[in-house]
């Protein structure tokens, strides 16, 4: 690590004041911030804790949508939104092992981006809105492309809202050395339609299997997707699976979520 | 009345590990945890390049960087000399092998990722890391040798300019039987060929490695404090060849260590290092090592590309195996690489079996890659992964059982002891009782039922077996010495009994997890017949053991345990005498039971207390015939290796869709002789087969072609954990005591590992064969989800 201030504000107005500064960036678990910090990929002039402001944790119901606070933990989705959206809370439960469940937050998730992350597949699948200090990004413009999302320099995430559909369920498909997902499918049934987001698979990070949303409206079972395949161009290409690999996968694990959501 | 083995800990007894109260309490004392006063930090700047010739180093601006005390580089070690390699193996035509130097610091070149080019000495770790990252060096990139048989080809760049190519040596094993082996072939009524890979692994010990070195100016005394499996070893080859101290200058200790899988065993430059700057600076000079540095400095294992054949006659019978190997050496050769390949490797291609002729080919190569060497099991798994698939690949080719093939192959138990064509004795040995036991434990007969099961789920289920046999407990010292070796290979004890009966046992062994102040403490306890809490083991500090060879190779305790067997002979023995006199008997007439010395038909008797205080204030005491005390050192040198077998099975299912292979049942029927702790036994057996089952399902080392290696943090190199893996069924019962040595132990530290990986490579392949995957005869490891399913696809 190199050297950094850390400051530790209570209020989302002193952190994003705090982030105004040059150099400055947010920290909230840091189980991805700091392994990066260590090996010396990313150096920081001031790291702002946003793990001391209350109002971007918890978890609670407003109508159809459930706003999750960005500092929520994964453990706390994993037990606090089981009721509520039993989806969600599974797919928190199979984020990396205890520790990083409970440190680990929904808000550092979502602003990393990592392709291979569970989190962008369930806000995409459900066409969540993702709340920050200065204005309101709907899912599909917020993901765009490998660890590149639409928030600004300086802008914190602070809450996402999840309409909460009638079923769902996150299939994963874990990579055998991180377990991060080697190719994850959160499928989403709502009355208007239904939403599939693949994640791990793509090189464009995160997207939406749109022919599977329509095969699915059509009939949502399995077998309607016996005859879909994503093309094998753009999937990513790694020790752990190849192109043609994933592209399988995508057809695999969105048949077993859709199995495990109807 | 029969003893209560447990109530008193001797041999036979479950004793829980006494070392683990301060392990688990996080009261263990590593080599970390060792801070002087005035200690400096080193940080090593290491290449990021595989390959590169090095023009020039400007360090000028780092040396200003604060907290700077002193920046090494090659030149500073001009006059010292390189790592030594501590096994010459002699080629094919007689000729040694080709060696290359090894320096400390890249001289001139830079061969592989993580090659030391410059060490940075600070006030603090974090300002060494500073100043590294200051020093400017100018590097022009070469052609990385990667693909070993790139690297043998005519005009390939040379890892090593003044050698005359890649190849390191060509070995030929049994040489003369190479004709008779071709002849064999050619009358065959069957053949057998596989091509497969033995995947390049990493150790990753939990602890990784770290070196202290102090000097003591006014005593001209150098210790080094290490991360080592065997500190005399290192003490001598570091003492002796790199940096010229002699032993009584030169302490090595090596404290609680957290591991090693053999990856602690060899001599490291950062080792040579710190003691080399401590001298210098005389300060203190301490290096720890990062999990990510470790993965570029810690020996790699394994890594080898072979070719297997096996003849069968008409009935079945194994006619004649002939092996060719490429083995990587990596860029340099690590303190015993050339043996792994060969006298650890060629010499095991018999197996459990009678095949009368055998021919073994290894080339070993120099390519850009991390130094490869000696991991648990270290030529054994190599040898077995390799019969014991082939055998299957032939029983499925004849359309026999696997099983059976095996059972008509097996050496028989009265044709022990056997010469196997490969220049080995085996002992003793009962391939089919633990083949039988095997096909018990793990409910061979109940398989097809539960194979419909996973059918009925849409799984397939397959069933592979592997049987292994293992030379431990090394070894001979007057046969390595032919073999190559540049050690000898006994070990020492001391045993010093203390003036109220308790006892300090001094070894040469090393124990880093194998639980040895327990096994150790049994064994004097029993022979005494006093409570195993009056014994302790001490190990791994060269200035209070006698010279010893440490731990590796499963012979902690067929070798170590052997020379304290000795020593506490001679110490009984020798008590005898003093009990005579006591009892003013005859030395014939007394007998040791219980603790008590007893005269013969008598119900006179003095007891162990009693005569170790005696020995110490000898007042009561033949002093004319014998010396106080009761202090003795014993050295053993086996006269031949141990040779631990057994059958293990690996039941497994496959999900057809995904490729993902999951392990329901692992069953291990082995022969390790006689037992001291069968508890320690299970435990060391378990660890095994999880490494084993790693390599096979999960772990593989990588290199691109530019030579950056791939799979160089826990993101990308998957290790095995808990819910990997099954409940073992690990069953000892099958023995056949070792005929040669005192205790009748065989070692247990390695077979897990060595005969897990064909058994799941085997239970796959049934499994796919079974699902009517019929053209998948063979997938390399590790079978991960996306080989196996790529393999299924045609
Ligand atoms: C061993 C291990 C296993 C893991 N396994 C998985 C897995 O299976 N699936 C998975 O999805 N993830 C996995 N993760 C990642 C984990 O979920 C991280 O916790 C998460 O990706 C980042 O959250 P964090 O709170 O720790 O963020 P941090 O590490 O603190 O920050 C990550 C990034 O987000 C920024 N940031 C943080 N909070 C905000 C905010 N509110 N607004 C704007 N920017 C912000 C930071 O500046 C930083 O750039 C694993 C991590 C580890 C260490």
């Amino acid at each position: 690590m190199y050297a950094f201030d850390f400051v530790k504000p209570s209020s989302i107005d002193d952190a994003v004041k705090a982030l105004s500064a040059e150099g400055a960036q947010p920290i909230a678990g840091g189980q991805t911030l700091i392994p990066t910090l260590k090996a010396r990929l990313n150096a920081p002039e001031t790291l702002v804790s946003l793990t001391g402001i209350a109002e971007l944790k918890g978890v609670c119901r407003d109508g159809d949508v459930l706003v999750i606070g960005a500092g929520t933990s994964h453990a706390a989705v994993a037990r606090d939104a089981a009721a509520e959206f039993p989806g969600l809370a599974a797919l928190a439960l199979q984020i990396g092992d205890p520790a990083v469940r409970n440190r680990g937050t929904l808000g550092g998730s979502i602003a990393n981006n990592d392709p291979a992350a569970c989190y962008p597949a369930a806000v995409l699948a459900t066409g969540a809105t993702v709340v920050t200090d200065r204005r309101e990004i709907a899912a599909d413009d917020f993901f765009q492309g490998m660890f590149t999302t639409a928030l600004e320099e300086g802008e914190i995430v602070t809450s996402v809202r999840f309409p909460i559909p009638e079923v769902s369920a996150y299939a994963k498909f874990a990579q055998p050395a991180s377990r991060f997902a080697l190719t994850g499918v959160f499928v989403a049934k709502f009355a208007e339609g239904v939403r599939v987001a693949v994640t791990g698979a793509s090189e464009d990070g995160v997207f939406r299997w749109t022919e599977a949303e329509e095969a699915l409206v059509r009939s949502f079972a399995p077998e309607a997707l016996a005859d879909l395949r994503v093309p094998d161009g753009g999937m990513i290409n790694d020790l752990h699976g190849t192109p043609a690999y994933r592209a399988h996968l995508v057809g695999v694990m969105t048949r077993r979520a859709v199995k495990a959501a109807s | 009345m029969p003893k209560d083995i447990e109530a008193q800990g001797g041999i036979g007894a479950s004793t829980k590990r006494r070392e683990d109260i301060r392990f688990l309490t996080g009261n263990g004392r590593y080599t970390d945890d060792i801070n002087l006063r005035g200690q400096a930090y080193v940080h090593f700047l290491r290449s990021d390049m595989a390959h590169g010739r090095i023009n020039g180093l400007d360090t000028a601006a780092a040396d200003a960087m604060p907290g700077v005390i002193r920046i090494f580089t090659a030149k500073d070690f001009e006059g010292v000399g390189g790592l030594p390699c501590g096994w010459q193996v002699t080629d094919r035509h007689g000729q040694p092998m080709q060696e290359p130097k090894h320096p400390v610091l890249a001289e001139g070149k830079v061969r592989h990722v993580g090659d030391p080019i410059a060490a940075v000495v600070a006030e603090t770790p974090d300002a060494a890391r500073d100043a590294a990252e200051a020093i400017v060096f100018d590097i022009d990139e070469l052609p990385a040798v990667i693909d070993m048989k790139a690297a043998l080809a005519e005009g390939a760049t040379k890892v090593h300019d003044d050698l005359s190519s890649n190849l390191c040596y060509d070995w030929g094993f049994v040489e003369e039987n190479r004709e008779a082996v071709n002849e064999a072939f050619t009358k065959a009524a069957h053949v057998t060929r596989l091509d497969l890979v033995n995947n390049r692994l990493v150790a990753n010990p939990m602890e990784p490695r770290v070196a202290v070195g102090d000097y003591d100016a006014w005593n001209d005394q150098s210790t080094l404090y290490t991360t080592s499996q065997n500190p005399h070893v290192i003490r001598l080859l570091m003492g002796a060849f790199v940096l010229g101290i002699p032993e009584h200058k030169l302490r090595v200790v090596a404290p609680d260590v957290g591991g090693g899988f053999g990856s602690k065993i060899f001599h490291y430059a950062e080792e040579a290092f710190c003691t080399f700057a401590a001298r210098q600076l005389k300060r203190p000079v301490k290096w720890t090592s990062s999990r990510a540095e470790a993965f570029l400095s810690d020996a790699h294992g394994r890594d080898h590309v072979t070719t297997i054949e096996l003849a069968l006659d008409a009935d079945h019978k194994f006619a004649a195996i002939r092996t060719e190997t490429r083995a990587n050496m990596g860029a340099y050769l690590s303190t015993f690489a050339p043996s792994v390949p060969t006298w650890l490797h060629g010499v095991l291609m018999a197996g459990n079996y009678t095949t009368p002729l055998i021919y073994v080919n290894v080339k070993a190569v120099f390519t850009n890659t991390i130094p490869v060497d000696a991991y648990r099991g270290a030529g054994r798994p190599e040898a077995t992964f390799q019969l014991e698939r082939v055998i299957d690949k032939a029983a499925r080719e004849l359309g026999v059982d696997p099983v059976e093939l095996r059972r008509k192959n097996f050496i028989k138990p009265e044709q022990f002891p056997y010469q196997t064509p490969v220049a080995v004795v085996y002992d003793t040995g009962n391939y089919h009782a633990t083949m039988d036991k095997l096909l018990e434990i793990s409910d061979h007969a109940g398989f097809a039922a539960r194979a419909e099961t996973s059918k009925a789920n849409g799984k397939l289920r397959g069933f592979g077996i592997a049987h292994y046999i293992e030379a431990c407990g090394i070894a001979p010292s007057n046969l390595v010495g032919q073999l190559g070796a540049r050690a000898g290979l006994y070990e020492s004890a001391t045993v010093r009994v203390n003036a109220t009966g308790s006892i300090s046992v001094y070894t040469g062994s090393h124990s880093h997890g194998q639980g040895h102040e327990t096994t150790f403490a049994q064994v004097v306890a029993e022979m005494i017949g006093i409570d195993a809490g009056q014994v302790e083991i001490h190990h791994g500090d060269t200035s209070n053991t006698p010279m010893g060879m440490g731990t590796y190779g499963s012979r902690s305790l067929a070798v170590g345990g052997s020379a304290i067997v000795k020593a506490t002979n001679k110490i009984i023995d020798k008590a005898k005498k003093i009990a005579a006199h006591l009892l003013e008997a005859s030395e014939a007439d007394i007998e040791l039971k219980d603790g008590k010395f007893a005269v013969a038909g008598t119900d006179k008797s003095v007891d162990w207390a009693g005569v170790t205080l005696a020995a110490y204030v000898p007042h009561n005491y033949p002093l004319e015939s014998l010396e106080p005390g009761l202090e003795e050192t014993a050295f053993y040198d086996p006269s031949n290796f141990t040779y631990p077998s057994g059958g293990y099975g690996c039941e497994v299912e496959v999900d057809p869709e995904t490729g993902k292979v999951e392990i329901l049942a692992f069953s291990a029927a082995d022969d390790f002789g006689n037992i001291v702790n069968p508890m320690i036994v299970d435990g060391q057996v378990q660890g095994g087969l999880a490494q084993g089952i790693g390599q096979a399902l999960l772990e593989n080392c990588t290199y691109d072609e530019n030579g950056q290696l791939l799979s160089a943090s826990y993101m990308d190199y998957a290790m095995p954990r808990a819910d990997d893996l099954p409940s073992f069924r690990v069953d000892h019962s099958c023995v056949t005591p070792c005929t040669h040595n005192p205790l009748g132990v065989k070692g247990c530290g390695e077979a897990g590992a060595i005969g897990s990986p064909p058994a799941v490579v085997n239970a796959v392949i049934d499994a796919l064969q079974r699902g009517g995957y019929t053209h998948v005869t063979h997938i390399d490891m590790p079978l991960t989800p996306a080989r196996v399913w790529a393999a299924m696809q045609k």
